[in-house]
């Protein structure tokens, strides 16, 4: 990334925004993005946490899956996928997997199923920046003819998270007050056409927001109007998902680990369990069934000092056991977090490491996941 | 007193022969909110351009230079505990060492604060 000079990255549709909000712009997945604003990455971390957080994050890839009627479709993505997409109702969302012929993941996304039945036979997909172009090549060379995918490059990407998200988006929006937790409607926001998910990456309550790009300045505009609502960067946002334990691809998840190892067995029901027919279910499945040999954990290090991706683990005989995938400082948890991959008989809870940083070895020991507990909104029962 | 300063962002000052030393202003705000300060221990004896610190941003790990050569004397103790420290107070209460002097002749080679300012304005 480092050769790639500023005048080539590419901008999202809120780059002036953001440089006018006084942000630090950093390369990141061959974008232009705002590290943090001047408040910088602890208070913007404990804002999301307490009040109502603005990320742009644009530079996700948006795009649809687009057959004659929802089983041919849902169909389409399962052979690609471990997920269950032939009976996801519809307005819902899904955080499923592409993986390898080999069990590894190409990328981890959001799927949804719009709620119009005019929109029967379209699968909303959501893929990270930097795997966009793989994704989408991907899918083009293995969908089948009746299936087509249809890039949105035009439409932005917003997402407001924290405690105050619901009350500050019923005024933007009052459709998006009574949505369920991964839950997905079309809508205004503001009076712009919008897809809006209740969804979102940092442990908390809020909502994902896709709007049209030269709407989206009105729109994240109007939302930072609101006193409960600051911009964040992609500071906050690593330490706001670590904190809440979720894989961060090209860090926790990559084409050589598999979803059984990353731990993301939640991802595959039970009739793919069963069924397999996705790519790499044998490998997949057999972990599951039989334990995989490694395992992704979190990692509390002892004292203050951050251990950082790449950092190896040893056991307590100085035996190396497996290397930290993601790591840094916690601000609500208040010193350093980490994920890594350990062998399987060190994963778990409680289990004491080492962790070689510039030369020492530092006590820590393996930590339950998340460490800040999720916050995500639950619907009254009726 | 005389204050110095480095094109790597750190500021010497001089009161006889010891040399405190901290990160610039400048430097505070490129790192962001400092996590974690690794110290060295006192009597080392460092060469200038030794690594005489690591400081620590929520997003990295950086070292700190020893811009003189020297015998660490004091170091600020304050800041494992505070590290915020040297986001809030770079230029005075968030110093990182004291070092004895050991090659004094090194100081003609740093900037004064005119030259740190011009060449700030440069970035």
């Amino acid at each position: 990334m480092t050769e790639i000079s500023d005048t080539e990255l590419l901008e999202t549709p809120l780059a002036s925004l953001h440089r006018e909000l006084g942000a630090r712009m950093v390369p990141f997945a061959g974008y232009s993005m705002p590290v943090q604003y001047p408040k910088g990455i602890i208070a913007e971390h404990n804002w999301t946490r307490e009040s109502a957080g603005l990320f742009d994050v644009s530079h996700m890839g948006q795009a649809f899956l687009v057959g004659p009627d929802h089983a041919t479709t849902a169909r389409a993505l399962e052979a690609l996928t471990p997920g269950e997409f032939a009976a996801l109702a519809p307005g819902r969302v899904r955080y499923t997997l592409l993986t390898t012929d080999r069990g590894g993941i190409i990328d981890d996304l959001m799927v949804t199923r719009p709620l119009d039945p005019a929109e029967d036979g379209v699968l909303g997909l959501i893929v990270n920046a930097g795997r966009k172009v793989i994704d989408y090549a991907h899918l083009a060379a293995r969908l089948p003819a009746d299936v087509g995918l249809q890039v949105a490059e035009d439409r932005a990407l917003l997402a407001l998270q924290g405690p105050k998200a619901a009350a500050v988006f019923a005024r933007h929006c009052p459709a998006a007050a009574a949505m369920g937790f991964m839950t997905s409607i079309r809508t205004e926001v503001d009076g712009v056409e919008a897809i809006v998910s209740r969804s979102g990456y940092t442990g908390e309550d809020g909502y994902e927001i896709s709007v049209p790009g030269d709407a989206a300045e009105r729109v994240a505009r109007a939302l930072l109007a609101d006193a409960e609502v600051e911009p964040i960067g992609l500071g906050a946002r690593d330490s706001l998902r670590l904190e809440a334990g979720l894989c961060l691809y090209g860090h926790d998840i990559d084409e050589a680990t598999s979803p059984a190892e990353a731990d993301l067995g939640f991802a595959i029901p039970k009739r793919r369990r069963i069924e397999g027919g996705f790519p790499g279910a044998d490998r997949i499945l057999g972990e599951l069934a039989s334990g995989a040999p490694r395992l992704r954990v979190g990692i509390r290090p002892e004292g203050r000092a951050p251990a950082r991706d790449g950092t190896e683990i040893r056991d307590a005989s100085g035996t190396l056991v497996g290397i930290v995938t993601s790591g840094g400082f916690g601000p609500s948890v208040g010193g350093p977090i980490a994920m890594g991959y350990v062998a399987a008989d060190c994963a778990a809870p409680g289990t004491p490491l080492l962790l070689s940083v510039r030369g020492k070895d530092l006590p820590a020991s393996v930590a339950p996941l998340p460490f800040v507990p999720h916050r995500y909104y639950r619907k009254p029962s009726a | 007193m005389t204050t110095y300063f480095t094109k790597d962002h750190e500021w010497i000052r001089i009161d006889g022969d010891v040399a405190t030393v901290g990160i610039t202003d400048y430097a505070q705000s490129q790192l962001g909110d400092v996590v974690y300060v690794e110290l060295p221990e006192i009597g080392k004896a460092l060469a200038k351009g030794d690594e005489a610190a690591v400081v620590e941003s929520v997003k990295a790990a950086s070292e700190v230079f020893a811009p003189v050569s020297g015998t660490v004397e004091a170091v600020n103790v304050a800041l494992t505990d505070e590290p915020g420290k040297i986001n809030e107070s770079p230029e005075a209460e968030g110093w990182f060492v004291k070092l004895k002097l050991t090659a004094s002749d090194e100081l003609a080679e740093l900037l004064d604060e005119e030259a740190y300012k011009a060449f700030v304005e440069t970035l």
